[in-house]
């Protein structure tokens, strides 16, 4: 298992030291710089504001200061928002995402676990085939038509909730469904799978033979089966956060990750760019990491003999 | 004897796409109190359905149990509602299956597995099952019980899965135990030990036992009675020593003839030919004529009934009707029948190997 | 019954005839056979197939269906309403180019004003229906308008099937010319799985040892890349559009599929009956050809089926926050911006992008379902 996740860690900083190297290069190649942003600047300014961004070193020497800062946590200073370290505009922007991106993960998981379940026990009857349908719909309606027909239905026309912005609790309630949707209808499909295979399997016939309960075979030996292998779509699941978010955090006007990225983006803010897909590519791969740990950990199959797959 | 359970008519179907299957198409048989009967059939033969249905765990809407009865102590089964049933799941009926590979669950620790039936049917705390839990691994012989208790299914070889299976279904002392093909997925090795150890626990608890098997050698071994299926009804079914000395019916012939035995190394092994017919479209008349060699005209055209051999051996074949020419078992059988009768040594199980 | 009155001959030997039991009761069909079958049975995915299919002549020809160029600008006619012949005669339907709304007062007339202006139209334009005549107070009457557009632009004779967006071009143009986006992104996709996907899992497998070793440990790099990492930096260093998109699936997106790929091609390889067909003498071509290959053909279908939806999601959701294709090009992602700048007011510009994709999408994943089901040997009947 150490040897599994040593292997693992390894990928993981080769990974990211290709992501580092390859946007870093990519991004020495383009136009633009901290000055397209502020024009108007003397020569004697130029000068002063390229030697402040370490600029007008050779590029191996910036190569090797940039890799040298992020091993420290330094991810260089934004060009749009002169003087601000592009740490200090994710800490600053960090909360909102991540608060609903763990809200839409938990709710749509635990909901979509509900409705993969009432489809499967009721299999084949109306219940199977609406939730089945929601799950359809729930995976195939993109997050931004779904998000906005949200906002108007709820925010503007029956003004429910805030149309947009940032503030307590009733601000996240549209976001926290647009985003919940995908891993809402991702694990209802997945469980409703998995738990007809394991309805179907000889030990469920052996726990009804000793006669415990309809409710107990269900849940004691059917959903916890069914419930290990829900593990491996998290990570996919986690992943389509990250992605929703760019978007549902633009929709919504919320000040995170995914909005900022968006800006950055729009504006050739490259620092800014480099240390947020850094930190998507870090997050991405740390939850795959987890997700495979975790599984070998709860699955007692796995956990015995030693982690491998 | 008094009877523990009894079957009457007991006719299953299952709907398919295809349309109605015939599973098992009317069959009658009892238990008595500490007997052991054998049902025996090819793959197919509707003996795993009929068994299913006594605990009725065949799975629902897709069967239906067309008519009959199942009386187990005089209580009519069929009309049970699902929380009735599970009162004598595991308590009054228990079910060890064919593949100790899959019928564990393979996430939950032995011991909890265990438990579960006793917790729900004696009303123990789990504190009180837990000793009783060690006790009846000890019993179906697992060493270091205690320990045992805490470990997966995956942590046991196949041997050990059926005995902990068989622990479990004996937990709660049942009076009838049904034992689905229990050998089959096991090594030969195992397999004499799983026999043996279904045995000595019908000796200390004195239940019924109603043994599935396609495996003769099996039947001779552990059964009183035996009933043949073929084509979900009962062909034949009489005490082990009326099967096997004084076989009716043209398929238990075939059965017999097929089984390999020590004494003769240059004999040839009969085989059934054909496969059993399709029970979407069950044929008319006697579903084996078309494969037996011995048929008559009227096999096309009518069932044979239950003819009466002796008071506990009965057959349905057209052979046994007066009207009926006399045919002789092929050569094969008889000298297998003689054999028997000579030797005993299908009766006497292991210990008639040293022949 | 009397066994005594069946009659004797009845009980002669039956003549064997020929032995009927082991007859082949059904037709034999090969395994593809029975998943187009299974398929053809499927009522949702059939149904599916039928919108896939309109869908996909409706974005070859629906452009060039009527006489609007998809980025045909003028802003005297922009955000008008749908208006179809025919159609625009039956009155529930959406079709007749004209908008109703609601507006108070505080009598009728001032309603209406501001209906008017509203429309910046004259009052010859609009039928004003009263739902209440106000007392005086503000806001007490109200006033059902509806608005001619098109007699009020003076183009009575003009027909904007799906309306016209905030620049005036054709929306049923634009759709059917985003949808074309969305298909080729689609068949790029499936493309890409086909060709690099399929060749990479397959030689990885196939040719096993330091072959394999090296082209795994690659893969296990490009997995730690995040697809939307690797599509956000083509589209900072291409121009924004369908090309950096494509370039970015050929980097990242085929991965999937080799290693489904390679898994069923190592499971396959040691199997019996492909050993056996090697004891036989078989060639690695026949090998490939006639036993890796159609036992991996279902997988690879599903999982192309799979990976479709999500590159259409992936085009769709960068143009709708401005990273895709830039306007004037269409695509369903820029159209659906476009119309929910203007949900409230006219919401006919989000709605018929919004369902199309969705259909789309929906349409790709019962498919997808579908086929699954279809390769599914227990789902054979």
């Amino acid at each position: 298992m150490a040897r599994y996740i040593a292997k693992r860690l390894f990928y993981m900083f080769v990974a990211l030291f290709i992501i580092a190297s390859v946007s870093f290069f990519l991004m020495k190649m383009l136009p633009g710089s901290p000055l397209s942003a502020q024009d108007k600047l003397s020569d004697e300014q130029q000068e002063i504001v390229l030697e402040k961004y370490g600029l007008n070193d050779p590029l191996p020497v910036q190569y090797v200061r940039y890799l040298g800062n992020i091993v420290k946590g330094d991810l260089g200073i934004s060009f749009q928002f002169s003087n601000t370290p592009v740490t200090k505009i994710i800490q600053d922007r960090i909360g909102p995402s991540m608060q609903l991106g763990f809200q839409a993960l938990v709710v749509g998981t635990i909901l979509g676990v509900l409705l993969g379940m009432i489809a499967a026990i009721f299999h084949n009857g109306f219940l199977d085939y609406s939730s089945t349908l929601l799950a359809v719909l729930g995976t195939s309606i993109p997050s931004f038509v779904f998000a906005g027909l949200l906002q108007w239905v709820f925010a503007v026309e029956l003004g429910w909730f805030p149309v947009a912005f940032w503030g307590g609790f009733e601000y996240t309630v549209l976001p926290t469904i647009a985003l919940m949707i995908f891993p809402m209808a991702t694990a209802a499909r997945f469980i409703r799978t998995e738990m007809l295979e394991v309805l179907g399997s000889d030990f469920i016939t052996t726990a009804r033979a000793k006669g415990i309960t309809e409710y107990a075979v269900v849940f004691k030996h059917g959903l916890r089966n069914s419930l290990i292998p829900l593990i491996t779509v998290i990570g996919p699941m986690a992943i389509s956060l990250l992605t929703g978010s760019l978007v549902i955090e633009q929709i919504f006007a919320i000040p995170g990750i995914g909005e900022q990225f968006v800006n950055s983006i729009m504006v050739n803010d490259y620092p800014t760019i480099m240390g947020m897909t850094l930190l998507i590519a870090f997050l991405f791969i740390l939850i795959v990491l987890v997700v495979d740990i975790l599984y070998g950990f709860i699955d007692p199959r796995i956990r015995i003999s030693g982690g491998e797959k | 004897m008094s009877k523990l359970l009894e079957v009457k008519d007991l006719a299953i179907s299952f709907n398919t796409f295809s349309g109605e299957v015939q599973a098992v198409r009317g069959v009658s048989f009892d238990v008595a109190k500490g007997e052991t009967l054998a049902i025996v059939g090819e793959s197919g033969s509707g003996k795993s359905v009929t068994t299913k249905s006594l605990m009725r765990l065949l799975p629902t809407p897709q069967s239906v149990i067309k008519r009959g009865q199942i009386l187990f102590e005089g209580e009519d089964l069929v009309n049970k509602t699902d929380k009735e049933m599970q009162k004598i799941r595991g308590k009054d009926i228990s079910m060890i299956f064919q593949d100790p590979m899959t019928s564990l669950n393979p996430t939950m620790k032995i011991g909890n597995q265990i438990m579960e039936g006793l917790i729900k049917h004696q009303n123990m705390s789990r504190s009180e099952a837990r000793p009783k839990a060690a006790e009846l691994l000890k019993q179906v012989g697992i060493p270091h019980a205690e320990k045992r208790l805490h470990q997966y299914p995956h942590q046991f070889s196949g041997g050990m899965r059926q005995r902990v299976v068989i622990a479990m279904a004996l937990a709660c002392n049942p009076k009838l135990l049904i034992a689905d093909e229990p050998t089959t997925a096991l090594d030969v090795t195992i397999q004499a030990q799983i026999l043996e150890l279904m045995k000595d626990v019908q000796k200390e608890t004195g239940s019924s036992i109603i043994f599935i098997t396609h495996d003769l050698g099996v039947v001779a071994n552990i059964a009183d009675r035996v009933a043949v299926m073929y084509a979900g009804k009962i062909v034949e079914i009489g005490t082990t020593e009326e099967i096997f000395y004084n076989p009716q019916h043209p398929y238990t012939w075939g059965l017999l003839g097929s089984m390999p035995t020590l004494d003769d190394t240059d004999e040839h092994l009969m085989s059934i030919p054909g496969s059993p017919p399709d029970m979407l479209n069950p044929p008319k008349g006697d579903a084996f004529a078309p494969r037996n060699s011995y048929a008559l005209k009227i096999d096309t055209e009518l069932e044979p009934p239950m003819f009466k051999v002796s008071d506990t051996h009965y057959a349905a074949t057209w052979l046994l009707h007066e009207n009926a020419p006399k045919v002789e078992p092929p050569a094969e059988v008889k000298r297998r029948m003689a054999g028997f009768s000579k030797t005993g040594e299908f009766l006497k199980g292991e210990e008639g190997e040293d022949q | 019954m009397d066994q005594n009155k069946l009659s004797k001959d009845m009980f002669e030997p039956l003549e064997h005839k020929e032995d009927t039991s082991e007859k082949i009761a059904r037709p034999s069909r090969s395994f593809m056979q029975d998943a187009t079958r299974t398929f053809v049975r499927n009522i949702a995915a059939m149904f599916a197939l039928t919108v896939l299919v309109v869908i996909s002549v409706m974005s070859i020809i629906g452009p060039s269906m009527n006489e609007f160029g998809y980025d045909d600008q003028d802003l005297t006619r922009a955000k008008i309403p749908p208006r179809i012949p025919v159609l625009e005669n039956i009155s529930w339907l959406p079709f007749d180019g004209t908008m109703t709304e609601t507006f108070q007062g505080t009598n009728v007339e001032d309603a209406t004003a501001k209906a008017i202006m509203r429309f910046k139209t004259e009052e010859e334009f609009v039928d004003v229906k009263v739902l209440n005549e106000g007392n005086g107070t503000r806001n007490s009457a109200e006033v059902d308008v509806t608005y001619h557009s098109y007699q009020a632009l003076g183009l009575d004779d003009t027909y904007f099937w799906l309306g016209t967006d905030n620049l005036g071009r054709d929306q049923w143009t634009r759709l059917w010319k985003g949808t074309r986006v969305s298909m080729i992104i689609a068949l790029a996709a499936a493309a890409i799985d086909l060709v690099i996907g399929v060749a990479y899992g397959g030689i990885s497998a196939y040719l096993g040892g330091r072959v394999d070793n090296i082209m795994q440990r690659i893969i296990e790099i490009l997995v730690g890349i995040p697809n939307l990492v690797v599509i956000l930096l083509m589209i900072i260093i291409l121009q924004p559009g369908i090309v950096s998109l494509i370039v970015a699936m050929i980097i990242t997106g085929w991965i999937g599929m080799a290693r489904i790929v390679r898994g069923e091609v190592l499971k396959l390889k040691n199997q019996e009956f492909v050993l056996a067909s090697r004891t036989l003498g078989a060639s690695t071509g026949r090998i490939i050809t006639k036993h890796l290959l159609p036992n991996i053909s279902g997988i690879i279908i599903i999982n192309t089926m799979f990976t479709i939806p999500s590159a259409i999601f992936t085009e769709a959701f960068l143009s709708f926050i401005g990273l895709g294709l830039v306007p004037p090009e269409a695509s369903l992602g820029t159209l659906i911006n476009t119309g929910f700048d203007n949900l409230r007011t006219y919401p006919y510009m989000f709605i018929y992008p919004a369902a199309v994709i969705s259909l789309i999408m929906i349409a790709f994943n019962i498919m997808a379902d579908g086929l699954r089901d279809a390769f599914d040997p227990k789902m054979h009947k």
